[in-house]
């Protein structure tokens, strides 16, 4: 790749460079820096596409009182049940538990703070969620 | 715990890859200078893996690199440079540890999982936990971070970075830490650089495993092939999206690190003086340059503006003749290196 070929098309860095290698024109590498490139954009977005549809489609199940509210913070968090198990330290089969809604109503608050914590919201927040999925490129997790 | 302010005398210098820009960046403070690409070559991180068994986000793992870890190991080795590495159960004990040493004055260098690091842009952070920083210093509650892979130097709490150097899932940091004790006063570069070459052509082309190296390559164009009738259209462009986002989303110094290997073969040349390796240099671009063809390619199918045959089939032809021309090149590369 020549340097004046490096691709510039902004979007998801935020402002921020990447480092291309290309070659100068006495044909040697130097470090260039990208705001980034359209097909590795597109990818990206494709991606998010897909968390975001995954949120959606949890979020009609929480609706349906078919999983609790936990499940809406796990998949925003784009976690599954083994991670999420993973990162509040209870077995995979008592997290699984926490995703009835009848069970995660009756939840110890020492319980919901593990869970809380690891979301970075308050346990009262555990029980709210959005009516829709708010994640895109312009709004990803917080 | 009240924090004495330390700011060690740190260069940050920006880098494609995190690993070999820790590698190259911590050696530079302590005055090897290399550079990011010289620490990519000697450490032999150029690769190709496609690992259908292992999965990322439910996608097949395609990945353009070795091991994690494996740059900073094999550059330490090869130039004779003596580290501590450290892992950690607890949290709190491993930041403890981290303020000790760089009280001490010694940047250090660790593994982080980037969905936890704040200043990610959000469009980036997914759980990758193999993500190499250093932290070279600290100011109340806020510790200094020279990320290679951003413009400039940036701040992390202490909170963020206990979460980033404890996140779980595959290839769980667990704190882990490093540190260089210490360095030579002369370092043979010459000979780490051949080491580093016979190692990637020995990966890229003698690895009795099919999924490994050209072999690899060839293996991953069979499959594309086939995904539009196995898989339907839509997951087939997702399975593409994913090894573009391997392939070019920040830290490879575009496609799939060829080109950063191909800048190491220019410096290599110069060093050991064997001109043949310049010509090596521009095979590998124009590699490299296929490769981003085939990123082109690949995305025109993930918006739908694909021309409906010929497209799958075509992409994989791509990947043979990548994957021919890289079987060339390496044993080229091997020839003249021997």
């Amino acid at each position: 790749m020549l340097k004046k070929n490096v691709p510039q098309d902004g979007d998801i860095l935020d402002g921020w460079h990447e480092i291309s290698y290309a070659i100068d024109d006495d044909g040697r590498y130097v470090l260039a820096p990208s705001v980034g490139w359209e097909p590795a954009n597109i990818a990206n977005k494709q991606a998010w596409e897909l968390i975001s549809k995954q949120v959606n489609d949890v979020i009609k199940r929480i609706q349906a009182k078919e999983l609790s509210p936990l499940a809406y913070y796990m998949v925003k968090n784009q976690m599954d049940t083994d991670l999420l198990a993973k990162y509040v330290r209870l077995s995979r089969w008592r997290v699984r538990r926490h995703l009835k809604p009848v069970v995660f109503m009756h939840l110890k608050v020492s319980i919901l703070e593990r869970y809380a914590k690891i979301f970075n919201v308050s346990t009262e927040q555990l029980f709210d969620i959005p009516e829709f999925s708010s994640l895109d490129l312009d709004n990803a997790p917080q | 715990m009240p924090l004495n302010n330390q700011k060690i005398n740190f260069v940050h210098r920006q880098s494609a890859h995190c690993e070999s820009g820790v590698a190259a960046n911590l050696f530079f403070h302590h005055g090897i200078n290399i550079s990011e690409s010289m620490a990519f070559g000697i450490g032999a991180a150029l690769f190709f893996g496609y690992f259908p068994f292992i999965k990322i986000n439910g996608l097949p793992l395609t990945t353009f690199r070795g091991a994690t870890g494996q740059i900073l190991k094999r550059v330490t080795k090869g130039l004779g440079i003596q580290s501590n590495m450290h892992r950690f159960r607890d949290p709190e004990k491993a930041m403890n540890a981290l303020d000790r040493i760089i009280d001490q004055g010694i940047p250090v260098g660790m593994q982080t999982g980037v969905y936890w690091l704040p200043y990610f842009p959000p469009a980036l952070r997914f759980h990758f936990n193999a993500h190499n920083i250093i932290v070279y210093g600290k100011e109340g509650t806020e510790y200094l971070v020279s990320d290679p892979v951003f413009d400039e130097p940036v701040v992390c709490s202490r909170m963020d970075l206990m979460k980033a150097r404890f996140a779980q899932g595959a290839l769980a940091p667990k704190g882990k830490m490093y540190y260089l004790t210490r360095v030579p006063d002369h370092v043979d570069i010459a000979a780490a650089i051949v080491r580093g070459i016979k190692d990637v052509c020995k990966t890229m082309l003698k690895i009795p495993f099919p999924l490994i190296g050209v072999r690899g390559i060839r293996f991953l164009a069979g499959r594309i092939e086939n995904w539009p009738e196995k898989l339907g259209k839509s997951r087939a462009s997702i399975n593409i999206g994913h090894i573009i986002r391997m392939q070019e989303e920040i830290g490879t110094g575009g496609a799939g690190f060829r080109f950063i290997y191909a800048a190491f073969l220019q410096e290599a040349a110069e060093i050991l003086g064997e001109k043949r390796l310049l010509n090596i240099s521009r095979k590998m671009t124009e590699i490299g340059d296929q490769w981003r063809e085939f990123a082109l390619f690949g995305v025109r199918n993930c918006k739908g503006r694909a021309l409906e045959e010929n497209t799958y089939p075509a992409m994989a032809d791509i990947l043979r003749d990548c994957a021919n021309q890289e079987d060339e090149l390496f044993h080229d590369l091997a020839d003249i290196i021997s």
